[in-house]
């Protein structure tokens, strides 16, 4: 008989910031089952939020996620808006997708880093995370921040951007261009991520579908939805950019997806400066109360599709505040994905969904019949970083190189 | 299809089970529907409508708890709004998530933060809150933090004062 022995990753999920806890499941090598626990970071925001007014509810779900920290605003400014019939001045939507978009990148590029990671190109995950501080300084340039940017108001955006610092900016932005296609040239076309990463973790479109998942997890198996298309909000009715699909929903096609949107981010970003040349006028409607009603805003994150909604009962503060992150629909998914692969290809699998980043590691390995710690959370790494090795060998190829540019 | 054929496919398979159709805008709509009716429902929606489940808003109301089920009409930018009005004292529902498995988790959420009971859920336990947290506490309802809540509006408001 075969042993079955519980291997727990967590409360902090393997190298990311977010306090998840999973317990795998496993005989031998094979991953037979996944149990997921949340609530280790649970911090009460929906009701929080009952308690602060519009205004200082925007900043407070900033503070949900330090990746995608306008995302939430600007759900919960759309949500505002729909509840209370506010418009928007055109020249403010076309910033909001501006900073949404550097957004995405930024977050993509942290994603591709740590990915490197687990799989054992350190080289990737150090020159991904450089280029990333590119788009910060942009941020810190247009919004003074690198992280936290307080843009969104409903209404509009706090801040405008000047028409003198447009041509920094796209120069700024063109720089990522040649970066952003070493990366894509270094994970595309490598035998050895492509023995790595196709066929795992692999997401049928109906399970996409059944479990509602979003983002790239989802337009990864073949199933189109982006709100940003579909909901057309902020300017991304007005500007022209597609919404990249692959069709066989394993690590390598999430990677793929991910790659290509950045690409397209910087269609977006640059037809919005275009935009914001010739498109004048406020910034800000100044909307001066919140009538009764509700309110629903949704907003394409990184990692799939934010949903707020609100309840006003006219007064200054929302009645009813629901907050839904994209991972929440997301990681469901992992315990398809996981069963039936082996533990060294866990932590890439569980972290394909990029369920909100940065981390903390803190994952061990316990055999349930000794009680003894047989993996430390560096094993895991290490488990995976080995295999790549091996791969390496089999296929006599070095790896995806990054030339220094 | 375009957004009006759906809508009235949704009118016509739903039937009687609707009591309130309400078209807020081209891009919002709002139905209400009888508790005991949510299954038939989600199954129109999710089955026959083809709409993406967003998320479930539990709402405690002087009137009673809601649940507002978001569903996404994504090819014809549409958010559906289904509601449904539980009473207070006994919030007893269905639980939807053997049709659509993307409730489950948002099910478990309701709750334990609000109390309402889902019957027939697979895998019913806290999603949030502790193992060991006392039963019969839900931290989303009204009355659960009055106290503490009637404490802070008054310290929050003489510390605005004391700002302004």
């Amino acid at each position: 008989m075969t042993k079955r022995t519980i291997i727990p990753i967590g409360p902090y999920h393997a190298l990311q910031e977010e306090p998840e806890f999973f317990k795998l499941h496993v005989e031998g090598e094979k991953v037979v089952g996944l149990e997921i626990e949340l609530g280790y970071n649970h911090r009460g925001i929906e009701k929080l939020s009952e308690s602060k007014h519009y205004d200082q509810t925007i900043f407070l779900v900033e503070r949900i996620c330090g990746i995608c920290s306008t995302s939430h605003p600007i759900a919960c400014v759309q949500a505002i808006e729909d509840a209370g019939d506010i418009e928007v001045p055109e020249r403010a939507l076309y910033i909001r997708s501006l900073i949404g978009e550097l957004e995405r990148i930024h977050s993509h590029m942290l994603w591709l880093g740590l990915a490197g990671h687990f799989l054992g190109f350190n080289t990737i995950w150090m020159w991904a995370w450089r280029y990333r501080e590119d788009v910060l300084d942009v941020f810190e340039l247009i919004t003074g921040n690198r992280n936290h940017y307080a843009m969104m108001k409903a209404g509009g955006v706090r801040r405008d951007i000047k028409s003198e610092d447009i041509p920094a900016i796209k120069k700024m932005i063109g720089n990522l261009v040649k970066p952003l296609t070493l990366f894509k040239n270094a994970v595309v076309d490598d035998p050895v991520i492509h023995a790595r990463t196709k066929g795992v973790g692999t997401l049928t479109a109906q399970q996409i579908i059944d479990y509602a998942a979003l983002g790239p997890t989802a337009r990864a198996s073949g199933v189109l939805i982006d709100v940003r298309r579909d909901h057309p909000h902020a300017a991304y009715g007005l500007v022209d950019w597609d919404v990249i699909v692959a069709q066989n929903g394993d690590v390598f096609d999430k990677a793929v997806v991910r790659i290509l949107e950045m690409f397209e981010s910087l269609k977006i970003i640059d037809q919005c400066l275009e935009k914001l040349k010739t498109v004048t006028g406020p910034i800000d409607s100044n909307p001066r109360e919140i009538k009764p009603g509700e309110g629903v805003g949704h907003y394409e994150a990184p990692r799939g599709e934010v949903f707020h909604y609100i309840r006003s009962d006219g007064t200054n503060r929302p009645a009813r505040h629901k907050v839904r992150a994209p991972s929440f629909m997301n990681i469901v998914t992992d315990r398809e994905a996981v069963i039936g692969q082996t533990v060294s290809d866990a932590t890439i699998i569980l972290a394909a969904v990029d369920p909100c980043y940065c981390c903390t590691e803190r994952m061990a390995a316990i055999d349930v019949n000794s009680g003894k710690k047989t993996f430390t959370s560096a094993d895991m790494i290490r488990l995976s970083q080995a295999k790549t090795e091996q791969v390496k060998k089999q296929l006599g190829a070095p790896g995806p190189q990054i030339k220094l540019l | 299809m375009t957004r009006d054929e759906v809508l009235a496919m949704a009118k016509k398979n739903l039937g009687n089970t609707i009591i309130d159709f309400y078209e807020k805008s081209q891009q919002r709509v709002s139905i209400e529907v009888k508790p005991e009716d949510i299954l038939e429902t989600t199954r129109v929606m999710f089955h026959d409508l083809h709409a993406r489940f967003q998320t479930a808003s539990g709402v405690d109301t002087p009137n009673g708890i809601e649940i507002i089920y978001h569903w996404a009409l994504d090819p014809m930018n549409c958010v559906v709004n289904v509601r449904t009005k539980l009473k207070r004292e006994n919030p007893v529902i269905d639980s939807c998530a053997n049709l659509v498995k993307a409730t489950e988790w948002i099910e478990r959420e309701m709750w334990e933060m609000l109390g309402i009971e889902f019957t027939n859920h697979p895998d019913m336990k806290h999603l949030l809150l502790k193992e060991d947290w006392p039963e019969g506490k839900y931290p989303l309802r009204r009355d659960y933090f009055t106290e503490i809540e009637n404490k802070k509006t008054t310290e929050s408001e003489t510390n605005e004062a004391r700002h302004d």
